[in-house]
């Protein structure tokens, strides 16, 4: 039962990792961009949340009808002021650009808030469960973070699959060039990319937020998670990612039933063994041109 | 008025001058071949007027309308669609989304993907496999279709041939005709010369950046041709 447990809640966990992770995917799967920015944003998110439950009394969840349209416009801001600029200039000009606004945003956070650990507010919710058995109980709230990040990962990959305006960001990632002879402004696929990213972005702040304590300098914690489930699922592949982040809460929940002491070591364990028999990751979806 | 008029086109790359004022012009329903050695000039020429070359003087004109200066994405609206050189098909793609992806501007006319498998029985049978998973006469053919989805006003077709065997480039050019009988008019580069000759009815030929001749396809003498070709 033991066993039981820690596989539930590593899936729990994992479904936290997979909603995280999924902007970090989505913006790598089309722009080829590695958002180093990206935990720094989602602890962006949290504060913002934060900022709205102190002020106006709302609850966390009410705060994602702000945060959600609050960060696509962050992230179409971010696109077209800044990544599509850096992608002019070289390839590795991105990943600076994000590492310069990570440190940028880190700071800001320190400056305007303080360096103590913050929470958002969840009340009774927040600590109820779902009793199944003696020595097995389900918190709804990471049941309900599962229950978004399935939705929302599976939602974005059938969007890629199947809408014109997907099909139309898979082809501008395979060839930017050859999608502005099909009509397709290469431009603006990567600014709805972004939008979509980031405000996933917001949703995976909020939760974190909920779930556990943050503090300005957060981000850059979580973001090696991100990482490790994009991987391991699949680089282009928000379904992949998905499966990356379970497989990676898994890990580490399991992990610390062998190894209380160091139970992170085990996810990271299994994402080397996943570089190194699967490099391509779990779900080869896309084909890399 | 001419479908597509090129005025006296300049195109640099940094210091080098690739086309010096280039001129040229296609009627409605008509073929216009382009022809010359590697390095003329003539891929060059068919990004810019695509787009995706930008011009240093000149204009180019669609059915009277100045499109020097808008984006390639832009013209593909219009209906400026161009079959790049090497196919470019989107490779992680199936066929029938490349071919989808044609029609992103959904222009209307008598193309439609049911058309396009009548027209090349060969897409049709390909339509769910990956574009990375097909032969280059294949991947050809797909790239026709792909820019006929767009309902094409002006088709530029690069190097069509290139690299295909002798029977595979005969079925494929045997699908212009179709084309032409739509209105649309038609800019084909190539290095084959029996081939362009066949398939065009006017013939311009390009010699390092320069037009060197331009005349009706039947009334071409090979002597002059090939003076201009090379330039002797």
């Amino acid at each position: 039962m033991v066993w039981v447990n820690a596989v539930v809640q590593g899936l729990m966990l994992g479904g936290l990792y997979a909603l995280f992770a999924c902007g970090l995917s989505l913006m790598f799967g089309v722009m080829r961009t590695v958002n180093l920015a990206h935990g720094d944003l989602s602890v962006v998110a949290a504060y913002g949340s934060l900022a709205l439950v102190d002020s106006l009394g709302w609850s966390p969840f009410t705060t994602l009808i702000v945060v959600i349209p609050g960060m696509a416009v962050v992230g179409y801001v971010l696109q077209r002021l800044v990544l599509d600029r850096a992608l002019g200039i070289s390839a590795l000009a991105p990943l600076l650009a994000t590492f310069g606004l990570s440190i940028a945003l880190q700071n800001l956070l320190l400056q305007i808030e303080s360096s103590d650990s913050r929470i958002l507010p969840t009340g009774s919710f927040g600590i109820s469960s779902w009793q199944i058995s003696g020595k097995l109980s389900i918190g709804w709230l990471p049941l309900l973070t599962l229950g978004v990040a399935i939705i929302g990962l599976l939602g974005i990959e059938l969007f890629l699959q199947r809408a014109r305006l997907g099909t139309a960001m898979r082809a501008t990632r395979d060839d930017p060039a050859t999608a502005q002879l099909m009509g397709i402004d290469a431009r603006k696929m990567y600014a709805i990319a972004a939008m979509l990213a980031l405000a996933s972005v917001g949703v995976a702040g909020v939760f974190l937020g909920m779930r556990t304590t943050f503090t300005p300098t957060s981000g850059s914690d979580y973001l090696i998670f991100a990482f490790e489930a994009v991987v391991i699922g699949g680089i282009g592949s928000v379904r992949g990612t998905l499966a990356g982040g379970l497989v990676l809460g898994v890990a580490q929940t399991v992990g610390s039933q062998i190894n209380t002491a160091d139970p992170i070591l085990i996810g990271h364990l299994v994402f080397l063994t996943v570089l190194v028999v699967r490099p391509r990751g779990l779900f080869r979806a896309s084909v890399l041109a | 008025m001419s479908a597509l008029e090129v005025d006296s086109i300049d195109v640099h790359y940094g210091d080098f001058q690739a086309l010096w004022s280039v001129s040229l012009s296609v009627a409605a329903g008509g073929t216009l071949a382009i022809i010359g050695a590697n390095g003329a000039g003539k891929s060059t020429l068919l990004g810019a007027i695509a787009g995706s070359r930008r011009l240093t003087n000149g204009a180019i004109r669609f059915e009277g309308q100045d499109v020097s200066s808008l984006p390639a994405h832009a013209r593909v609206a219009l209906g400026i669609t161009l079959v790049p050189e090497g196919r470019r098909l989107f490779p992680s793609l199936t066929v029938e989304e490349n071919l989808s992806l044609g029609g992103f501007s959904r222009r209307t006319g008598p193309w439609s993907l049911k058309r396009i498998y009548e027209l090349l029985p060969i897409v049709a049978k390909l339509r769910h496999r990956h574009a990375n998973e097909l032969s280059g006469g294949e991947q050809q053919a797909v790239a026709i279709g792909r820019a006929l989805m767009n309902n094409p006003r002006v088709l530029l077709l690069d190097e069509l041939s290139l690299g295909l065997a002798p029977v595979v480039i005969k079925s494929l050019y045997a699908v212009l005709p179709d084309v032409s009988s739509t209105g649309t008019a038609v800019l084909l580069v190539e290095q084959d010369v029996g081939q362009a000759l066949a398939a065009a009815d006017r013939v311009e030929c390009l010699l390092e950046g320069r037009v060197t001749l331009e005349g009706d396809a039947k009334d071409l003498d090979r002597d002059s041709l090939r003076a201009a070709y090379f330039g002797v």
